[in-house]
């Protein structure tokens, strides 16, 4: 699978990252897809989809941060996807998260298109992988990624 | 999360056994009060946490089923978080009505468009749909028994008078202002008041801006008071929870703070920026009980302050001289004409140089204050001509501890520095001076704390300080004439030997 990423998770992205997603900063979506649009627009894809959140990260969040940056960058966010599992994942090492069994289930049809999955980061990959997985074996035509910060 | 609201209380949708119309908690017009159940078997623990406080759900671990019974036995109040008036919003924990600083999102929590503050997002989002919960129960005991002051040392006379005064105040729930100049010893002058509102049961409160004076003052106050609970909070400060007789904290924890306290002191007034002046105020005023005490701490008030002082419209009192019964070095004033100009050819004023080569051959230590970052590393390599060890520090150095710690130990005979060095940090024989004191950086509060880093050992009392300047502010000069003031004053008051 193909990962687009604009830049690296250095501490000023860090920062900016945690104040958007852990403090709830909802405003700074529109920051980042000021700088996401251009290049989202040299991605070839059908449908754009968010990593989804499970219910309690949710509740706790106020909001999804990867369908508010799809949202800030003017697009529909297409929910085919949903958690499965709940724990929390970020108190899991990376190889823990690695061979974590499957996260993710499908919510509706999936149409043999071209999507493109969205997060905010993308650390081991092994959310985004898991998501592939899901959707290309739901029917999906391809699948790439795209998120603003690359650990 | 959502609210329906009953005849004379309110229930949150978490719990409603069946649907009702449900509303965000700002939308509530008013928020019933629960008739308190003397009975009522409350949590202690939760008591503890909470008496006193603002906090949010999130910051509690118990569930919602338990805080909202607390609601209904009377012992917990809901406010909203933000208060919605002719559709403007106000943040009713940090009191911010800039209109810039909130923004919206559609929430998960209450499904629909939430308003957000963005100005104190760093203790939690407070949104349209959050409740600040309150303590209404009994309120916990503080088992403080009898005089609590471990202190064996002097005051001055200038430290005895307004040492009184503060006692006076916190015992009669009033608002002092202590004007002391930098090198009185107003820490001192505290702990008395201090003992008197603990010995009556009083929740005592020390707020100062910076995170720096609470480290420094939490020890010199356990020290003093050994036998009681002292609670010192900061920016990832453990145990904010601790419901102690005596809290040191920084202004912007005290946001967490709900009538909580008898008596705050708040340290340093004068080093607020104006622009958070108001919001300290409203910190301040949300911390406080209904009937308490408020003093005030400062080297040198505001203009608006000063005025009311000698109006009569606000109490004060001075203490106008050091501890060491000598005045205050004067600033010089010496015009250095354009010296940006001069620094462009990589040179320096003829007069500034001089200064600092007469310091370097006398071998006296000196800060030379800069306004500017950019200004101070093009100085840096010229004045490194005349001493290879000269150092520069600003806010943001991550050797500024180091550095200031290699000028106490003498190793650098010269440290050149932005306003960061202004207040707090003292060296005991130094000359002072500043380059560009026209800039407006240099308020006459911060002139008055540099020039009160000159003299401050009882061994070495005296010291320059030299405003080099290219065109005199009026900053300067009431900084000149304040100092002069207080040093006439002492002088009338007997408080001055030399
Ligand atoms: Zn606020
Ligand atoms: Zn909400």
């Amino acid at each position: 699978m193909k990962n687009y990423s604009l830049v690296t998770y250095n501490d000023f992205a860090k920062e900016m990252i945690a104040q958007y997603k852990f403090r709830g900063d909802y405003v700074l979506a529109s920051v980042f897809a000021a700088f996401m649009k251009k290049k989202l627009s040299s991605i070839p894809f059908d449908l754009i989809v968010p990593i989804p959140l499970s219910d309690e990260r949710l509740y706790e969040r106020g909001f999804n941060q990867s369908e508010a940056l799809i949202q800030a960058c003017g697009h529909e966010p297409r929910r085919l996807l949903s958690r499965i599992h709940t724990e929390k994942q970020s108190k899991k090492s990376r190889s823990e998260r690695i061979h974590l069994s499957q996260v993710f289930q499908i919510v509706q049809t999936i149409p043999d298109q071209k999507i493109l999955l969205i997060d905010d980061i993308y650390t081991t990959g092994s959310t985004l992988r898991h998501a592939a997985k899901c959707l290309k074996e739901a029917g999906a035509h391809s699948i790439s990624s795209f998120t603003f910060a690359r650990g | 999360m959502r609210f329906a609201v009953f005849e004379n209380k309110i229930i949150p949708d978490k719990l409603l056994d069946s649907p009702q119309k449900t509303l965000q908690i700002s939308s509530i017009e008013k928020i019933p009060l629960q008739k308190k159940n003397p009975s009522y078997k409350y949590n202690q623990e939760l008591q503890q946490q909470l008496s006193g406080k603002q906090l949010l759900l999130d910051d509690l671990a118990y569930p919602l089923s338990e805080i909202h019974q607390h609601y209904e036995n009377g012992h917990l109040q809901y406010r909203k978080g933000i208060i919605i008036e002719k559709s403007k919003h106000t943040c009713n924990r940090c009191g911010n009505r800039d209109k810039h600083l909130f923004a919206w999102f559609p929430c998960a929590r209450c499904g629909e468009k939430c308003f957000y503050c963005r100005k104190c997002i760093m203790m939690g989002r407070v949104t349209t749909c959050t409740p600040l919960l309150s303590w209404t129960g009994p309120e916990s005991q503080l088992n403080v028994k009898g005089p609590q002051l471990h202190w064996s040392g002097t005051l001055s006379i200038g430290q005895q008078t307004a040492s009184k005064r503060v006692k006076e105040s916190v015992l009669n729930n009033k608002e002092l202002l202590v004007w002391a100049v930098c090198g009185a010893g107003k820490t001192e002058v505290l702990f008395e008041g201090i003992d008197a509102a603990l010995t009556t049961g009083k929740r005592v409160c020390l707020a100062t801006p910076r995170t720096d004076v609470v480290l420094e003052l939490t020890p010199r106050l356990k020290k003093v008071f050994p036998n009681i609970p002292v609670a010192s909070l900061y920016g990832g400060s453990e145990g904010r929870h601790l419901n102690a007789p005596l809290t040191i904290t920084t202004t912007h924890q005290l946001l967490r703070f709900y009538q909580a306290f008898d008596t705050v002191i708040l340290d340093e007034v004068d080093a607020f920026p104006y622009s958070v002046e108001e919001t300290l105020q409203f910190a301040v005023r949300q911390s406080r009980k209904q009937v308490s005490s408020m003093i005030y701490l400062t080297a040198t008030p505001n203009e608006k302050w000063q005025k009311e002082c000698n109006q009569g419209k606000r109490e004060f009192v001075t203490i106008p001289a050091r501890f060491h019964r000598h005045p205050l070095p004067v600033p010089h004033f010496k015009w250095c004409g354009n010296w940006e100009k001069q620094l462009k050819k990589e040179r320096l004023p003829q007069n500034v140089l001089q200064w600092i080569k007469q310091r370097l051959d006398s071998q006296k230590q000196s800060l030379l204050f800069i306004p500017k970052i950019d200004k101070m590393e093009r100085i840096l390599p010229i004045a490194r001509q005349l001493h290879p060890k000269i150092e520069a520090v600003h806010a943001e150095d991550p050797l500024r501890k180091e550095k200031v710690q290699a000028m106490r130990n003498k190793e650098i005979p010269m440290l050149l520095t932005t306003t960061i060095l202004e207040r707090g940090v003292t060296f005991p024989n130094i000359d002072v001076a500043v380059i560009g004191t026209e800039d407006r950086i240099f308020t006459e509060s911060a002139l008055v704390q540099i020039a009160g880093r000159v003299g401050r050992s009882s061994h070495a009392p005296g010291g320059d300080i030299t405003f080099f300047h290219y065109g005199k502010t009026e900053a300067m000069i009431r900084a000149r004439k304040q100092i002069l003031h207080m040093n006439a004053e002492a002088r009338k008051k007997g408080l001055i030997d030399y």
